[in-house]
């Protein structure tokens, strides 16, 4: 019974979770909105969290500009266009896929293809120099002299 | 000889990426906006909140936006560069007050001294975004036509004006 209660204590920590920046403002579902685009910027003051998570001065701002633009009736995409123009597209966690960028998406997968690739080529060709030759009746029979020692010896490799 | 030399080529080519890496500043975000027209604002003048200040004003001169606020620490180290530079006569300086308070700004100015020819007052950012301002202080070089050439993010020092902005303002002034 004690340990079942110890048990339970222990998960006690499991209630603090980190939240979000707490945005509460009007319209849920507008929120919900403004924290999913949040979610995909970066706060450029904040090294390493997106706007939705910092609770810098900048971050507040932004995402109070972000709920101002989307309830004059912008879309997702024209948000972000938004503020790419002003900031760039590093204020993008996901940068969007284009000549520039295409190095950045596709690189690793190239890599991981050119690295199997080598890998492969390199067992295959281990594979070819490494040919079974059969035993001449000489070897053979040391051979098997030598498996019968082991067995009836017990002795140790 | 290809199984050792490919391996110490790629570790080179490696390194090298990473030294550089090394040098460069995340904290710094390269600007979008330079050699494309400044932003267009309107904003009240910091002195006086019944005249207002444009962007096309400027127009036909070259000339320099000083991202800055009272509450800002950068700002005050920036500050005596800024106040030598106006003082050269060289090009005008125009102050982007950037969330503060009207108050606050117009005391900052008295105590430590105004190199500005006049200061918008931008209390809730908007024009600072559309200038792609994420942290004061920051200031950019802005031509004739209005398009902005440079931008420098961060205290203005002595050593940033000899070696990039006062070329580039010499240059742009023709």
């Amino acid at each position: 019974m004690k340990r079942l209660l110890i048990a339970a204590l222990c998960c006690l920590p499991l209630l603090g979770q980190a939240k979000e920046a707490e945005y509460a403002n009007g319209d849920p579902l507008m929120n919900q909105r403004v924290m999913e685009i949040s979610a995909e910027l970066r706060c450029l003051v904040c090294q390493g969290q997106s706007l939705a998570d910092s609770h810098s001065d900048f971050a507040i701002d932004m995402r109070n500009q972000i709920q101002e633009m989307m309830e004059a009736g912008k879309s997702n995409r024209e948000v972000i266009n938004f503020l790419v123009e002003r900031y760039g597209e590093t204020i993008r966690y996901r940068p969007s896929v284009n000549a520039t960028t295409a190095l950045l998406w596709f690189g690793p997968f190239a890599l991981l293809l050119i690295g199997i690739g080598i890998l492969y080529f390199n067992v295959l060709r281990r594979k070819k120099q490494i040919q079974d030759q059969p035993l001449s009746a000489e070897e053979q029979r040391r051979a098997e002299a030598m498996l019968q020692q082991d067995s009836s010896g017990d002795k140790q490799a | 000889m290809w199984r050792y030399l490919v391996p110490l080529v790629v570790f080179i080519v490696l390194s090298l990426f990473l030294w550089k890496g090394l040098q460069l500043d995340p904290r710094d975000v390269p600007s979008p906006l330079v050699n494309k027209p400044a932003p267009q604002f309107d904003l009240p003048l910091l002195s006086d909140p019944a005249v207002h200040i444009k962007r096309d004003e400027m127009l036909g001169q070259v000339w320099i936006l000083n991202v800055w606020a009272s509450w800002c620490v950068s700002c005050r180290q920036e500050h005596p560069v800024l106040m030598r530079l106006a003082r050269q006569n060289i090009v005008p300086i125009y102050g982007l007050n950037y969330k503060d308070e009207r108050e606050a700004g117009l005391n900052w100015l008295n105590d430590f001294g105004n190199p500005y020819v006049a200061s918008g007052f931008d209390a809730n950012g908007r024009v600072g975004v559309d200038y792609g301002v994420y942290g004061v202080p920051e200031s950019y070089v802005i031509d004739k036509q209005g398009v902005i050439r440079y931008k420098h993010t961060g205290p203005v020092s002595d050593e940033a004006l000899m070696t990039t902005i006062l070329p580039l303002v010499k240059e742009l002034k023709g």
